[in-house]
């Protein structure tokens, strides 16, 4: 142990005994990364709180001695995000894993940040709801890696994001506060910034979700084409057509070349693409849309078409793009995943451009897509034991979020910009932008400690306000008033 | 300082007069008026502003202008009403990009066009959507589609120093950055002005019907949360109580394929009764143009006194309007706790002694506006709203007072507690240092009070906001009227 490991193991002992702390550097080194394991960082320390009291009271220790923490959940995410600092407390939240309350009469549900995403459903399920953010990797991923990411999933096209489905939190401040954050107080929404703020701004320790009423039917629907601009046209068609399907997502042939490969996902011979389209609702209009989809699906050229009624036929569809991610290992040594966004209407164009890039580079991409919402998920394989094939894999990735943000798109939909995708930030946003960001960052973390390194470029010191600030207004001061 | 304040507005080039008395704020007089008409010019004017110490207050259609405490200080009114162009209309993308200074039924006329809406309901004829932001309003539908936070998408504002910045983008699904959007949303003009949005649009439904009940009073209030977790999936629930010893109407919106039938099916599914005959007011056609004009049809379908539920393909007069505008106080409660929340309201008005009031709102989103008469007497409005945030907190809700008469206003807590005062006051000191953005508009804390660390402000600098500008006090721009209003 290091003398300053030692200084901080001495003070972190006491608030959570000897189970709670963590400098074993075999046990460390399972903490060195999250699900993007190419960062990867042995922490000082890591801690494994139970109760908020115990987060406020290892952050203040971290805010007295100036040391970095990150937080972490189940370490699913794909951008780094939770990547460790090798001179930092790595605060883990697996045991903060306690479903306060299902409350059926306020539709909500309050649980601890280390909750599975799953389980909050499965807990909702007996009354008839559901919590409706889904990230493929719902069954392990946090609750509190949610908030951090914003995460969606395959049913945000009409459901929306975690921050769309959070009305309360209680969270940490980088100098060890405990507060509430509440969807109903008056005043700025600290809880629509604190949320997708990727841990710079604090750590969630409670979060009260809205559930949702489990809809009436689900109806799901898997048609082939023989290539992806068909299956393209298909999409076009149908939110044209005034349609918001809970779920559009397509697969292009090496990506069903992989599922077939890893799960046998038995997806229609042949071919090229294929589109996986969920309604959901009341029966009238689901029956309804359901005959307008398969229409438009046979219209722009879908030759088979596959209808799931039941929770095992649906399955069978989606299991084949659940599995995609982990799927492309069968067919490829390596992988980089991708995350960028472009507007719906852009995707044959990017979806052309991604396969000149993979011609020039000769490096296979295969794609995985949340369609209705122009998120891509571009497997960019490659093989490590070649020389520079892991260079052009990265190029080849870069070149794609450049393509995304040329038309008009973002860098990243869901998976959050961690260490992994800071670097594209300033051809994003302008330095105006991102100062801006900043004024938030300093807001919360003035000394720069909380999961620092991620999001932004290049960090910068909070310092003082900008500007010159005047003096109190003589109201305040006096305790007359108590604005601003 | 080269220039006085008023000459250094002139020679920006960008159109600025003297207020007029219409003008103010609040009651706070303004000394002038600016009028950018892009964004380059609203930076330009916080530049100058910035320059000579002015505080600004940004302003759309002034729908709102006089919701929340009034400005401690006001020398600049800023009117958006210039900038308003549609940019942007992707309709294959369901995204409209629009300047804040648009009003939001030319953007609605405009959407309607390609069989889209920006799914918000907005209670005002003539607001902005800029206003419509930093106020944060919303009505019925926020049920199913949230309110103006869910639908942002990307924002561009200017800061109280001129900087320019941008956030979120064109893209629904969109992780990278801080979402200023949502710190703006509801920021009621305190960090920024909002100058450009970029919202996700919905297909405007292919019908529209309401189902429309009453109830005696309070104790044979039909289940409306039963009603709201109905899967025919209603789009709204909402209740209009015009006294505390009337019957409530209440009516609930179904939207999309089927939507009568839907509405039909969620009536005999809760027991509601029997629907009385035909639909009635209009034909509820499919067809998509029909609908946003029906929306704004007034029609008396959810009046119906005490009989079986009706159903309509209008909205009952009151839908989506607010119950008063002079005296307007906002509850919100978790969703279990609105009926509640309607007999706190009446034991309220009791106790104060029979004050009339006017409930409207949604019992499931469990947002409801209370209306006052103007001339409610001070001291009875102040027992009024004590007593009733009281027994709202006690069922975990709030109490909001976005109106009110002078003489009350002098009197009335406007917030109650605030869960996150000290974090809301150091992003307010970071955004806006010199304190000139629409001061005292928003609640927070003391500087002193609290634990503060790095953030906390520095002290040296130029003379005090009060010195500034040279050129005399604006009319009513000294310490808020009311003598020092706590809020």
């Amino acid at each position: 142990m290091t003398p300053a490991q030692a200084e901080l193991s001495g003070r972190l002992l006491p608030i959570l005994g000897p189970n709670g702390v963590i400098t074993d550097p075999v046990r460390l080194r399972t903490y060195e990364c999250d699900g993007l394991t190419y960062h990867r960082a042995t922490p000082a320390i890591v801690v494994l709180p139970e109760t908020a009291e115990q987060v406020a009271a290892v952050v203040r220790v971290c805010d007295e001695t100036g040391t970095p923490f990150v937080a972490r959940g189940s370490g699913t995410g794909l951008s780094g995000g939770a990547l460790p600092r090798a001179d930092g407390v790595l605060i883990v939240t697996s045991r903060m894993r306690r479903i306060i309350e299902i409350d059926v009469d306020n539709r909500r549900a309050v649980v601890e940040p280390g909750v599975t995403n799953l389980a909050i459903s499965e807990a909702a399920r007996p009354y008839g709801y559901y919590y409706a953010p889904d990230p493929s990797s719902q069954q392990v991923c946090s609750i509190g890696g949610n908030i951090a990411e914003n995460s969606g999933g395959a049913h945000c096209l009409k459901y929306g994001f975690t921050v769309n489905h959070v009305l309360a939190l209680e969270l940490v401040t980088p100098d060890g506060e405990i507060v509430q954050l509440d969807a109903m107080d008056p005043g700025y929404d600290l809880l629509g910034a604190f949320i997708g703020s990727e841990g710079t701004l604090g750590i969630a320790t409670k979060i009260t979700v809205r559930l949702s009423r489990a809809p009436e039917v689900v109806t799901t629907l898997l048609a082939a084409f023989r290539d992806v601009e068909s299956g393209g046209r298909a999409v076009s068609a149908i939110i044209g057509a005034g349609i918001v399907p809970a779920a559009i997502e397509m697969m292009d042939a090496l990506a069903i070349e992989a599922a077939e490969a890893a799960v046998r996902c038995e997806y229609p011979a042949g071919a090229g693409a294929v589109l996986i389209v969920e309604l959901d609702g009341p029966e009238a209009e689901v029956a309804h849309q359901f005959a307008r989809v398969e229409a438009l699906c046979r219209e722009t050229g879908a030759f088979e078409l596959r209808i799931a009624d039941d929770p095992a036929e649906r399955a069978a569809i989606w299991k084949g793009r659940k599995s995609a991610f982990a799927a492309v290992g069968r067919i490829s040594p390596a992988y980089l995943v991708q995350d960028g966004v472009v507007p719906r209407t852009a995707l044959p164009k990017v979806l052309a451009g991604i396969e000149e890039l993979s011609a020039r580079y000769g490096i296979r991409v295969a794609n995985v897509f949340h369609a209705g919402d122009g998120n891509l998920h571009p497997l960019v394989l490659f093989d490590d034991a070649e020389e520079g094939a892991g260079e052009r894999a990265e190029r080849v990735s870069g070149e794609i979020l450049d393509l995304c943000i040329a038309h008009g798109g973002s860098i990243t939909g869901e998976h959050g910009v961690g260490v992994d995708k800071s670097r594209y930030m300033p051809k994003m946003f302008t330095p105006e932008d991102l100062d801006t960001m900043q004024l938030v960052r300093c807001a919360f973390d003035p000394k720069n400690l909380s999961n620092p390194g991620k999001i932004f470029p290049t960090p910068r010191l909070c310092g003082e306000a900008p500007g010159v600030r005047k003096g109190v207004h003589p109201l305040v001061a006096s305790g007359e008033a108590e604005l601003f | 300082m080269a220039l006085p304040p008023a000459k250094a507005l002139a020679a920006i080039g960008v159109t600025i007069r003297e207020a007029l008395p219409e003008d103010a704020v609040a009651g706070v007089a303004p000394r002038w008026v600016a009028l950018p008409g892009s964004t380059s010019e609203v930076a330009a004017v916080m530049r100058a502003a910035a320059e000579h110490g002015l505080t600004v207050v940004p302003a759309g259609g002034g729908t709102k202008l006089g919701w929340g405490p009034p400005p401690r200080r006001c020398d600049l009114l800023l009117r958006t009403r210039r900038l308003d162009r549609i940019l942007e209309h992707a309709a294959g993308d369901l995204v409209a990009r629009v300047e804040a200074g648009v009003r939001t039924e030319a953007l609605a006329a405009a959407l309607a066009g390609a069989g889209q809406e920006l799914a918000l309901d907005i209670p005002f004829e003539g607001a902005t959507i800029g206003g419509t932001l930093a106020a944060a309003t919303a009505g019925p539908r926020r049920l199913r589609y949230g309110t103006a936070r869910d639908l942002l998408i990307g924002i561009t504002v200017v800061l109280a120093d001129g900087t320019i910045a941008r956030s979120g983008g064109k893209v629904v699904k969109n992780v990278a950055g801080y979402d200023l959007g949502k710190l703006f949303t509801g920021s009621q003009g305190t960090l920024g002005v909002i100058t450009e949005a970029t919202f996700r649009l919905h297909p405007l439904p292919s019908s529209r019907a309401w189902i429309g009940l009453t109830a005696p009073g309070l104790d044979g209030l039909p289940d409306l949360a039963a009603l709201a977790a109905s899967q025919a999936e209603p789009s709204a629930v909402e209740i209009d109580w015009p006294g505390v010893d009337a019957p409530l109407s209440i009516a609930a919106l179904f939207e999309g394929v089927a939507a009568g039938e839907r509405a039909k099916a969620a009536v005999a599914s809760l027991g509601l009764g029997k629907t009385a005959g035909e639909p009635v007011g209009g034909t509820g056609g499919e067809s998509a143009a029909g609908v946003g004009a029906a929306c704004r049809l007034p029609a008396d379908a959810g009046d119906s006194r005490g009989g079986a539920p009706s159903i309509a393909f209008e909205p009952p007069a009151w839908w989506g309007r607010l119950p008063g505008e002079e005296f307007l106080l906002e509850m919100r409660v978790p969703p279990g706790a609105a009926v509640q929340a309607l007999a706190q309201v009446a034991r309220s008005a009791r106790e104060a002694g029979d004050v009339p009031v006017r409930v409207r709102g949604s019992v499931v989103s469990a947002v409801l506006h209370v209306a006052l008469p103007g001339d409610t007497h001070a001291q009875q409005a102040e027992r009024f709203v004590s007593g009733l945030r009281s027994g709202l907190a006690a069922h975990g809700g709030r109490l909001v007072v976005w109106t009110a008469p002078p003489d009350a206003a002098s009197r009335l807590d406007r917030w109650g507690p605030v869960g996150a005062a000290t974090l809301m006051r150091r992003v307010k000191e970071r955004f806006d240092p010199e304190e000139r953005l629409s001061p005292g508009r928003l609640p927070g804390i003391p500087p002193s009070s609290g634990r503060q660390s790095g953030g906390g402000p520095p002290s040296a600098g130029r003379p005090s906001a009060g010195e500034t500008p040279s050129e005399g006090r604006p009319a009513g721009g000294g310490p808020p009227s009311g003598g020092g209003e706590r809020v």
